[in-house]
């Protein structure tokens, strides 16, 4: 609603006085997610100096973001200590799925919202044992929103399921930008599936060539070794750094 | 649809120049969305309309510039604008490049009534 003009005093020639409501441009120039990144820029310090490799998972619900969560916890549970926060709007089920494997999880409900923010693991990550070294960010199913919130993670995975497509990359393009890591998962099913993984990869490749892809299946295990090593590599490098 | 989230953390800075400069009003709030900043214009303004009600900028006008994706080659250093069908330097083909812009969601500037 505009407001209206109140009726302009006279002066004494008879002309409306200059107004005294005087309009002024302030230059603000200010990233309007540089609050989240401030804190995310602080989360990544406390990870690093406790030697943990936060890593950030982005992909459209049901591409299987927690399935390869439990398939990996049955190969890294004897090697690493991982812990995973779960972001979903509603419920504790994903974190139940995890705590089942003998992971400690704890579960984000964000009623609503359809990312995670830096904030929020701020204030979990202090409910996470000390002597975690792999913590996993699974975060809300969307392919789109979170890719703009920097968790502080040292990794940001994007994972593409062979049933959503070969097209998505470019459809897509955010999330495969900012990623550091393309897992295209649920191989198992690609003999039932027009999907062709090595134009996902390029398409994603196209967008962001320093990606590194993996192509897994939480069911078969396919996949999942070479994963881990790439994992325990990084997990080395950010402890020797 | 994070724009809400987003036009809340508009805000959040927007308050903090209204609490430096103590206006009557905010007037006009200008905003650059990335071309791939992941927002919507659309949706972006339908959240601002939402959300301003009952602040200082309730009568605020939202100017949305919309800025292109903006990389600079590493081969040749020339800078071209890539697509998501075309992330190719243009000129060389070489597809090392660095993004220059075109990601960010950055308030411009606000005109305030004092």
């Amino acid at each position: 609603m505009k407001r209206g003009t109140p009726p302009a005093p006279q002066t004494r020639a008879g002309r409306p006085a200059v107004s005294r409501a005087r309009r002024k441009e302030i230059l603000v120039r200010e990233e309007i997610l540089g609050t989240n990144r401030k804190v995310a820029a602080e989360l990544r310090k406390r990870f690093e100096a406790r030697g943990v490799l936060a890593v950030n998972m982005i992909s459209s619900p049901g591409a299987g973001k927690t399935a390869l969560l439990e398939a990996l916890a049955d190969r890294v549970k004897d090697r690493f200590r991982m812990a995973v926060i779960e972001g979903d709007i509603e419920t504790e089920r994903d974190a139940e799925r995890i705590r089942r494997k003998g992971v400690p999880a704890r579960q984000i409900t964000t009623g609503g919202a359809c990312h995670l923010e830096a904030k929020m693991i701020g204030k979990v990550f202090p409910t996470i044992p000390g002597n975690v070294e792999l913590l996993f960010i699974e975060n809300v199913g969307n392919l789109v929103c979170p890719a703009s919130f920097d968790l502080g993670e040292s990794l940001r995975l994007v994972l593409l399921s062979s049933p959503e497509g070969d097209d998505k990359p470019k459809k897509y393009p955010e999330a495969f930008l900012s990623a550091d890591v393309l897992v295209i998962s649920k191989a198992d099913l690609f003999p039932h599936l027009p999907f062709d993984a090595a134009r996902a990869a390029r398409e994603a490749l196209d967008i962001n060539p320093k990606l590194r892809v993996f192509v897994v299946s939480a069911l078969t295990g396919q996949g999942l070794p070479e994963f881990v090593d790439f994992l325990a590599a990084r997990l080395a490098a950010l402890r020797h750094a | 649809m994070h724009e809400l989230s987003l036009v809340a953390n508009l805000f959040d800075v927007i308050e903090r120049h209204v609490k430096e400069h103590k206006p009557k009003a905010v007037t006009r709030v200008r905003v650059q969305l990335g071309r791939m900043s992941g927002v919507v214009p659309e949706l972006f303004e339908t959240a601002f309309d939402t959300y301003k009600k009952g602040t200082p900028a309730e009568n605020a006008a939202l100017e949305i510039v919309v800025v292109p994706v903006k990389a600079r080659c590493r081969s040749c250093r020339r800078i071209f604008r890539p697509t998501p069908d075309a992330f190719r330097c243009p000129h060389c083909d070489s597809d090392r490049w660095k993004l220059l812009e075109g990601t960010d969601i950055v308030l411009d500037k606000i005109e305030i009534e004092i």
